[in-house]
């Protein structure tokens, strides 16, 4: 037997029709097949709390939506089961929606199964979380708490798929956890199968960015070449017993699954290649080997696994005041010289009108990026004064209307600033900052809800 | 001899955790692995980043992906927690490794085909 995952989506704004290829490869294939989709980073999910807050059967992703809608009916005709955290902070609101597209597609006899007991604030008090020392991230003393969420394991999805559930929906799991749960309830794998949970972690996270381990976000023309970007095929990955797996991507489609591109997604967001650490296993990729095996097809095997760290991981998020950024553009002779005359008046601008919050000026294609807003660096790079430019001020206020009053001496450059400047742009985001702590195993239990239409 | 950007090599990709980069330098072909392994050093990663406010850097070594993973404590001015920058994450920065840093390495290093090649006689 062979399990078949592919990945839809490797983030919230990733391409919507991506799954659609991976369905018509699966109607070609025997086995239990799935498809997940990861889109909840880290903010998104403080978000959706929020929106939760202010309706109570809103909260899941508003995206929600654009990835099922298109390939629900295909998916359920085929048997392909679909696996999401598009549940974000509700993921029972999310089950009832996706019941409610499944009526308007008229599909019958699905079942939809939600999975909750993430959210800490459920188990803990905001004065107990308050008090939990932070492992990384900022400090959250005496700022409210937006949202907090357990990174769940696998264990709840496989649950959930053990109820017969043609879609899953959770909110906070390990990303990987969207592919594990589907091979812990199709091989059984014991909850001490180290080596086994670890080579299904490393499955999920080779897929959990979508495109990024079959040719996207690796182009670089010339050096690393990828057919037909565009229409790039989103991966499956083809995973045995013994947790070997091979990774693919559907036939026809552009993209390009290889060593490099499989390499770069292994490494990724990966800090110590011998410990990568979730909520199920510890996995040591140091190992690993990487066989061809035709075209775009690699082979993976070697993972090896340790038991689970003793506590699972929490996100917990804060708001953080209002950030505003705003540009304008100068182009053509002298355009560096006008674009830093225009950075100088700002900067003197916000100290005319009293704004004193923390501010950076950037000249965008003078090193604003690489350089850090180094302006040394900047000259020893002797720039051309003619070209194009584009000023860049940000600027973090606790309050909104301050942060506004940045962008507004921004947009006061069209007509009191340098000569010509053009094209100004600005956005006033709130913000949030998180930080991480541990908790308890034992105070956490995820919990199967199940919905049938 | 050839004296290059490392970007003739190696290929990498950057993430984040909080104020932390982990940024991969893989290379091309098995002929450049020892020259990565030998030239690659932590202490020129954090040069390459120190403008940016970078305080360490550890280096993590996988010969059977001839590949170097390096994890750079406040590379990130902050992260997507607060920085000011334009790149919150820093996804751009392993273009800043793979152009700042150079590398000595033998024409068999390098891809066939590359550009770096066409240009060097």
């Amino acid at each position: 037997m062979t399990v078949h995952i592919g990945c839809g989506a490797g983030f919230m704004g990733d391409r919507f029709d991506a799954a659609l290829p991976i369905l018509a490869s699966m109607a070609n294939r025997d086995g239990p097949r799935y498809l997940m989709y990861e889109v909840l980073a880290e903010r998104t999910l403080a978000v959706a709390q929020q929106i939760r807050r202010g309706n109570p059967d809103a909260g899941y992703s508003p995206y929600l939506d654009h990835y099922i809608r298109p390939s629900l009916a295909e998916a359920k005709r085929l048997g392909v089961r679909i696996v999401s955290n598009l549940g974000a902070a509700n993921p029972v609101g999310a089950a009832k929606c996706v019941r409610e597209i499944a009526d308007e597609l008229g599909v019958k006899n699905l079942k939809v199964a939600a999975v909750t007991g993430d959210d800490l604030t459920a188990a803990m008090t905001p004065q107990e979380i308050a008090a939990t020392p932070t492992m990384e991230g900022i400090g959250f003393e005496g700022r409210p708490i937006i949202a907090a969420n357990v990174y769940l394991g696998a264990r709840g999805i496989a649950a959930a798929l053990a109820t017969g559930a043609d879609v899953v929906l959770v909110g906070r799991t390990t990303d990987s956890a969207l592919a594990l749960g589907p091979l812990i309830h199709e091989y059984g794998w014991a909850a001490d199968d180290w080596d086994r949970l670890a080579a299904g972690t490393i499955c999920g996270h080779l897929l959990e960015c979508g495109g990024q381990v079959s040719g996207t976000y690796f182009a670089d023309p010339g050096f690393k070449n990828v057919p037909d970007l565009a229409r790039a095929g989103f991966p499956i990955a083809e995973v045995e017993a013994d947790g070997s797996m091979t990774i693919t991507k559907p036939e026809g489609t552009g993209g390009l699954v290889s060593r490099a591109t499989v390499t770069e997604q292994l490494l990724y967001e990966m800090h110590d290649p011998a410990a990568y650490l979730v909520a199920d296993c510890t996995s040591d990729i140091t190992r690993v080997t990487l066989a061809d095996d035709g075209s775009d097809r690699i082979r993976i095997s070697g993972v090896r696994g340790h038991p689970a760290p003793p506590t699972l991981k929490a996100t917990v998020c804060v708001d953080n005041g209002w950030m505003a950024e705003a540009e304008m553009t100068y182009a053509g002779p002298n355009a560096l010289a006008r674009a830093e005359l225009a950075a100088d008046v700002v900067r003197q601008r916000l100290g005319i009108i009293g704004l004193n919050e923390p501010a950076r000026i950037d000249i965008t294609g003078t090193g604003a990026v690489l350089d850090g807003g180094d302006t040394d660096r900047r000259r020893a790079r002797a720039l051309s004064t003619d070209g194009e430019y584009r000023l860049r001020v940000a600027s973090m206020a606790s309050d909104r209307n301050s942060a506004q009053a940045v962008a507004d001496e921004v947009q006061s450059l069209y007509c009191s600033g340098p000569a010509a400047g053009g094209g100004y742009r600005f956005h006033v985001t709130p913000q949030i900052a998180t930080a991480s702590i541990l908790i308890a195993r034992e105070r956490i239990e995820p919990h199967v809800k199940v919905i049938e239409c | 001899m050839l004296t290059l950007p490392l970007h003739a090599i190696a290929h990498g990709r950057a993430g984040d955790k909080g104020d932390t980069s982990n940024i991969s330098i893989i290379a091309y072909r098995p002929e450049a692995w020892p020259h990565l392994l030998e030239q690659v050093t932590e202490e020129r990663v954090l040069d390459a980043m120190r403008h940016l406010g970078a305080s360490a850097a550890k280096r993590y070594a996988l010969p059977n992906l001839h590949a170097l993973n390096f994890v750079v404590e406040n590379a990130l001015q902050g992260g997507v927690n607060g920085s000011l920058g334009l790149d919150r994450h820093g996804k751009t920065l392993s273009f800043l490794l793979l152009g700042d840093i150079t590398v000595t390495v033998p024409r068999d290093a390098i891809p066939d085909g590359s550009p770096y090649l066409k240009a060097t006689p």
